[in-house]
């Protein structure tokens, strides 16, 4: 299935979880977060949240400037 | 005070209040600038830093004048401040902050905005904004890119519901790698300016619920909501009151400056130093230029700055170790 990942198009498989994703892209679940369709996905339940066709998902980073 | 939900009563009460504003650089000349000017009584800023000639980019208390005078930015935004609003109380502190002082920086504030520019200071906001009962508004901006929440203890979730770790040293971009633009910071600063002013006038049910996140060179403004995140996360800070960057239990005594190409070193136990003894004991080693608040050693292709509290920035390296050789080659450690 299709998904909107940071912006762009990304093919993944079906009903993947947000932390089978972050695994595979290598991703540290305690130091990223993750918002579903402008929705914030608290970091407890990655592994029970599977992704839909179409979601859109953003990682945010916290930014440190200033 | 014309503005209604403001009114007479909340302009009083921002006259009553007093706030924390943690960094003065980019972030927090605006934050210093708009409350100033919005007559919130009285200001408490604090600054590690001085001032130099690539802060005016987009630090928008500061000229000219005050980068060649070599001052604080601390003492230099006061006194600044002071021509804008002469009825507001401006308390002028040139520090540190870290975890052996905090607890005596907030005494007595409403409120914490955030002017920082990394992160271990703001996990140990975090840290203290929780223990204590004290709301302050997360803002941080690199590139293009800024963010900016609100946290209100007991009410919101906070900054590590959002986020259990700080990125890794090294890992995300700094003000040398991506440099900073300035409109970013005058949004999220002005941004994180109008939730002080809705808390510290009674408004809390006005504050903004969601993590704010401005991507301003690809047009993107996202409003991300925070929803159950304070219920389903098992927050070691908010749930299980843990306060390790209080503590001292987390965090480093050095930073590396974000687009100085320097490196402060500062030490557990505060140092009484005198600068004209060590100017005499430095002449003759490079170039030694002095003021009440500062003492300049250029030497080789470094530039050491030197506060009496034993704290350096040492200029012209990006390498902790690299900056503790020098200072203890010079100063003394």
């Amino acid at each position: 299935m299709n998904i909107l990942f940071n912006g762009e198009p990304r093919s993944v498989r079906d009903a993947i979880t947000i932390a089978e994703l972050l695994e595979k892209l290598a991703l540290d679940p305690r130091r990223v977060a993750v918002e579903v369709n402008l929705d914030l996905a608290p970091r407890d339940r990655h592994g029970e949240t599977t992704l839909k066709e179409g979601d859109q998902l953003e990682v945010v980073t916290l930014v440190g400037g200033g | 005070m014309r503005y209604p939900p403001l009114g007479e009563r909340g302009q009083a009460k921002l006259q009553a209040s007093r706030v924390l504003i943690c960094g003065c650089g980019a972030l927090g000349s605006v934050l210093a600038n708009t409350l100033g000017r919005a007559g919130v009584g009285h200001l408490r800023i604090v600054d590690r830093d001085f001032l130099e000639l690539n802060n005016l980019q987009r630090q928008v208390l500061y000229d000219e004048e005050d980068v060649a005078a070599g001052i604080p930015k601390a003492i230099a935004a006061a006194d600044k401040l002071r021509k804008i609003n002469s009825q507001i109380d401006i308390e002028p502190l040139v520090t540190d902050v870290d975890h052996t002082n905090i607890e005596q920086l907030i005494d007595g504030v409403d409120m914490i905005v955030d002017g920082t520019d990394n992160f271990e200071t703001r996990f140990l906001l975090n840290d203290t904004a929780v223990k204590f009962d004290i709301p302050w508004v997360y803002g941080g901006c690199i590139g293009a890119e800024g963010q900016s929440m609100t946290i209100v203890p007991g009410d919101t979730p906070c900054l590590r519901c959002l986020m259990q770790e700080s990125p890794p040293p090294g890992t995300t971009p700094t003000c040398d790698t991506a440099g900073i633009l300035g409109p970013i910071i005058n949004i999220i600063a002005s941004l994180e300016a109008c939730e002080a002013i809705k808390i510290l006038s009674g408004n809390r049910d006005a504050i903004n619920r969601t993590l704010t996140v401005v991507e301003l060179w690809d047009n993107r403004i996202r409003q991300v909501k925070l929803g159950s995140l304070k219920e389903a996360v098992d927050c070691p800070t908010c749930k299980h009151r843990e306060f390790p960057w209080l503590a001292g239990e987390r965090g480093s005594h050095t930073a590396i400056l974000c687009g100085r190409n320097a490196v402060q070193l500062s030490f557990p136990e505060r140092q009484s130093l005198s600068l004209d003894s060590l100017a005499a004991k430095l002449q003759g080693v490079g170039t030694v230029t002095q003021n009440r608040f500062l003492l300049r050693l250029a030497v080789d292709d470094y530039l050491l700055t030197i506060f009496p509290d034993g704290r350096a920035i040492i200029g012209g390296t990006e390498e902790i170790a690299e900056a503790k050789t020098i200072y203890a080659k010079y100063i003394g450690s």
